[in-house]
């Protein structure tokens, strides 16, 4: 062990004693506005983006913005209905769930009471490799490898589309409902299942009517998680899903979704100051909003799900 | 005793993990509308066997189960039996109450739901509760969630809920463990009520409640080089006074003091 | 059986089996789409672009034609980037966990700033590019240079560190500390001759976990304004630069096939990347982790 971690002797040593307790404090406060820069990193966000957009929205209506359905900043006729662009992220959010959900609940239910437990730790780092691939990743197979099987069964479908930005976006949402769901369900006693088992219970009896209503609300947080994930995904549906903002629920046409006009605009040079500029945060404020309450509520569920257990 | 009197028989029983042997050869008959009691030090293998009257030991992946169990004649590890159908008719408690984060109702009614029953299922749930001496207390919150009973009344909702399928056996593995001594002696009671119906197999660690409330006993023993082997096994009145074997004598006399 | 008729129960059993068996496939079937799609999606790939891999690929710029591009100014800007990114978190990550596990654990403050914490990752990464254009190029303005894009991606990164960080030290035992102070040593003592040296590796782990997580980042980037054509090095922290992704994304909305195979040749350097850097953190872990055991 080194030599500081030793005390001195008593009495001895007082200017090394008050250089320490110098640095000790000198530490601990270096420490602390350290962990404080989290807080202020969301401070900052919110900061940075209310400042633009109480701006924006000095210039346009914010009653026009929530409530209109055109999105047009980018024209020389500018609309500012931000509803365009919610009507594309919400249906893509909507598809990619229709892919994530019933697959990932399955496949956490396989994992969690069917597989052998050595298929169990093969498996899931495998599903779990699907979360860790970078979306511009999912982006180009979505384009290039879905989009044209898509079009090859349906002529009805554009080049750009959501739904083919949707199915590969529940296949990358998959393990993070998957793998949240089989940790809840896991987290059920063994009693329990036990209980039903010794009922005269089959397994899909067991899963169905005792282990996933004991789990329900963490596979709940894990979907509001992903439903909250695939709201701020951005580089698939920038890539796959087009940038053509349009109130529409019709999976086969171009669309476009908050995060992708965001990126729309970040690529030309809008100039800071200007209109098209301040857009931007407007539309990200909306998407924080979004994101922060669906975090927040899923936080709430998993906390009401401890309580009941413990 | 002819052979119709008893309802569970096992012969040359023994039950592995893996290659580790939990319980050796145990031939054991037990009794039609009687409490059989299985008493032993811990890791006997008392549990190991009483999961092999309900087959509870297919859950575990590494157990394999040799020789074999007669239920009425029937042997249950026989090739054409449904692990699902055996557990019907022979119930189990836990040592642990475990009831479901449902309703008092809900706990009741699932065995007989999940089986297909389409009659009168409050009169069900009236019929168990009150079989397991728990209707007066939960009558007016029947909708109330099970985990908000305290620890006996939960036990005892469990007895509920296994008798709300109508088995012929109900398996206790140490039902009382987790409970205190007036909790305890609620399902004594109980036990002695219910075995005028159902053939009991209880699996215990307390030896005076074994002598108290069991018509049989069976003690099982491990030693240096053999796990789970069936020491002795008769009456509890004979077991508990004038044992035959001098190791019963030794763990009786030294539990006693 | 005084229940439910014999002949009724037979009839529903034989209808459970049969669900269940059903049930059983369709959960079968699900991971089987799912590590399916992984392995479709890994095989178009390599078809796509393994033919475009090739030593000049790697050492060229970037090109107005497909067969003279390449991904040096990519590979360069990912790389400076994720150092910066790495530097940053990692420090600013360490400092925090320390700080909230070990001198302030239990109190409000912790309370409030691991929700905080809790939340900031589930921001979307595109929230955090605009920070970084207003914060760093606009504000500090360090322009739309390496260091920004670095701090950028720091700061989106920085609660997967904490994270990690945070449950290594936890899993320091606590009489290793009492050890030491039983010894007269003063807190950061402790911290620096024990608790870290402990908690390095799981540390590490999760600043490699958070480092593959940046260098795939494409959004962030594009928001903050990094370019999407740079036929040159980035020479100084100050520099304009572009990363691995972003020149990928930009490829792939070309319409000339020649760009889009350039695309995939970039996606499977970029995999190979972040199979090397999990592959190391599992391995460091492994490592660390039979040490602890044995």
């Amino acid at each position: 062990m080194s030599k500081d971690v030793v005390s001195p002797p008593l009495g001895r040593g007082t200017r090394n004693a008050w250089k320490r307790k110098f640095l000790e404090r000198a530490i601990a406060i270096l420490l602390f506005l350290s962990s404080f820069l989290s807080i202020l990193i969301t401070a900052g966000i919110v900061a940075v983006l209310l400042f633009e957009a109480i701006t924006f929205f000095v210039d346009v209506s914010f009653l026009e913005f929530i409530t209109g359905t055109r999105w047009t900043p980018l024209f020389s006729s500018k609309q500012f209905g931000v509803l365009a662009l919610v009507a594309g992220t919400t249906l893509t959010a909507v598809l990619a769930m229709v892919v994530a959900l019933p697959l990932g609940l399955l496949s956490a239910i396989y994992l969690s009471e069917y597989s052998p437990d050595g298929v169990r730790r093969l498996v899931k780092p495998i599903l779990e490799v699907l979360a860790g691939i970078p979306t511009v990743v999912y982006g180009y197979f979505a384009l290039l490898f879905v989009t044209p099987i898509l079009r090859g069964i349906s002529g009805d479908i554009a080049v750009f589309n959501a739904l083919s930005a949707s199915i590969v976006m529940g296949i990358m949402i998959l393990p993070m409902v998957s793998s949240l769901s089989e940790d809840a369900m896991r987290a059920v006693p063994r009693n329990l299942r036990e209980a039903a088992y010794a009922l005269g219970s089959t397994k899909l009896e067991v899963s169905t009517l005792v282990v996933v209503p004991a789990a329900l609300s963490g596979i709940m947080s894990a979907f509001i998680l992903a439903v909250s994930r695939a709201i701020g995904e951005t580089m698939i549906v920038t890539i796959a899903a087009g940038q053509n903002p349009s109130f529409t629920l019709n999976p086969f046409v171009p669309i476009e979704t908050m995060t992708a006009y965001i990126v729309q605009v970040s690529q030309g040079d809008a100039p800071a100051g200007s209109i098209e500029f301040k857009t931007i945060f407007a539309v990200a404020l909306l998407l924080f909003a979004i994101t922060l309450i669906m975090n927040l509520l899923s936080q709430y569920v998993v906390s009401r799900f401890r309580e009941e257990y413990e | 005793m002819l052979d119709q009197d008893f309802i569970l028989q096992t012969r040359g029983l023994s039950v592995y993990y893996d290659s580790k042997i939990a319980v050796t050869d145990v031939n054991l008959n037990v009794a039609r509308n009687r409490i059989t009691s299985i008493i032993g030090p811990s890791g006997c293998g008392k549990s190991t066997l009483l999961r092999c009257f309900n087959r509870m030991n297919d859950l575990i992946p590494s157990a394999r189960v040799e020789g074999q169990v007669l239920f009425d004649g029937l042997d249950l590890y026989g090739p054409d039996v449904d692990p699902t159908e055996i557990r019907y008719e022979i119930g189990m408690v836990f040592q642990r109450p475990n009831p479901f984060p449902k309703s008092i109702y809900d706990n009741v009614a699932f065995g007989p739901r999940i089986n297909g029953f389409k009659g009168d299922m409050d009169e069900v749930v009236e019929r168990s509760l009150v079989r397991a001496a728990l209707w007066d207390e939960v009558k007016d919150r029947l909708k109330a969630s099970a985990l908000s009973l305290s620890g006996g009344q939960q036990q005892r909702l469990c007895i509920a809920r296994a008798l709300a399928v109508e088995p012929r056996v109900i398996l206790m593995d140490e039902p009382c463990s987790a409970l205190d001594p007036f909790a305890t002696l609620a399902i004594e009671e109980l036990m002695r009520e219910l075995s005028e119906d159902y053939s009991i197999i209880i699996v215990t660690h307390n030896m005076q409640q074994a002598a108290r409330v069991s018509h049989y006993t069976a003690f099982l023993m491990l030693e240096e080089t053999r796990v789970g082997f069936l020491v002795e096994f008769g009456e509890s009145r004979k077991i508990f006074t004038n044992p035959e074997d001098e190791r019963t004598e030794a763990y009786i006399t030294g539990r006693f003091g | 059986m005084a229940v439910i008729p014999r002949t009724e129960f037979q009839r529903r059993r034989n209808r459970r089996k049969w669900l269940g068996r059903a049930f059983h496939g369709m959960c079968l079937l699900s991971v089987a789409i799912a590590l399916g799609m992984l392995a479709v999606l890994l095989i178009y790939l390599l078809i796509q672009g393994a033919t475009g891999i090739n030593w000049s690929f790697l050492t060229s710029f970037a090109s107005r034609h497909p067969d003279q591009a390449g991904i040096k100014a990519a590979i360069l800007g990912s790389i400076y980037v994720v150092l910066v990114a790495g530097v940053v978190s990692f420090t600013l990550g360490v400092a925090t966990a320390l700080y909230l596990e070990e001198y302030a654990a239990r109190s409000r403050f912790a309370k409030i700033a691991k929700i905080n914490i809790a939340n900031l990752a589930g921001v979307p990464s595109i929230v955090y590019g605009i920070l970084g254009l207003q914060i760093f190029v606009h504000n500090l303005h360090l322009g739309k240079s390496v260091l920004a894009g670095g701090f950028t991606l720091a700061l989106l990164v920085l609660p997967i560190v904490i994270v990690a960080a945070g449950e290594a030290v936890r899993a320091v035992p606590p009489s290793f500390r009492e050890g030491s102070y039983a010894l007269g040593a003063t807190r950061w003592q402790v911290i620096w001759h024990i608790v870290f040296p402990l908690a390095f590796p799981g540390i590490l782990t999760g600043v490699i976990l958070a480092v593959s997580r940046a260098i795939g980042e494409t959004a962030p980037l594009i928001a903050m304004g990094a370019l999407t054509f740079v036929p040159f090095s980035p020479d100084s922290p100050l520099s304009r630069f572009t990363v691995l992704p972003i020149q990928i994304f930009n490829w792939t909305s070309r319409p000339q096939e020649g760009f889009q195979e350039a695309a995939a040749a970039g996606i499977i350097v970029l995999l190979v990347i972040l199979l090397i850097m999990n592959a190391g953190a599992v391995i460091l872990r492994n490592h660390f982790q039979n040490k602890w055991e044995g």
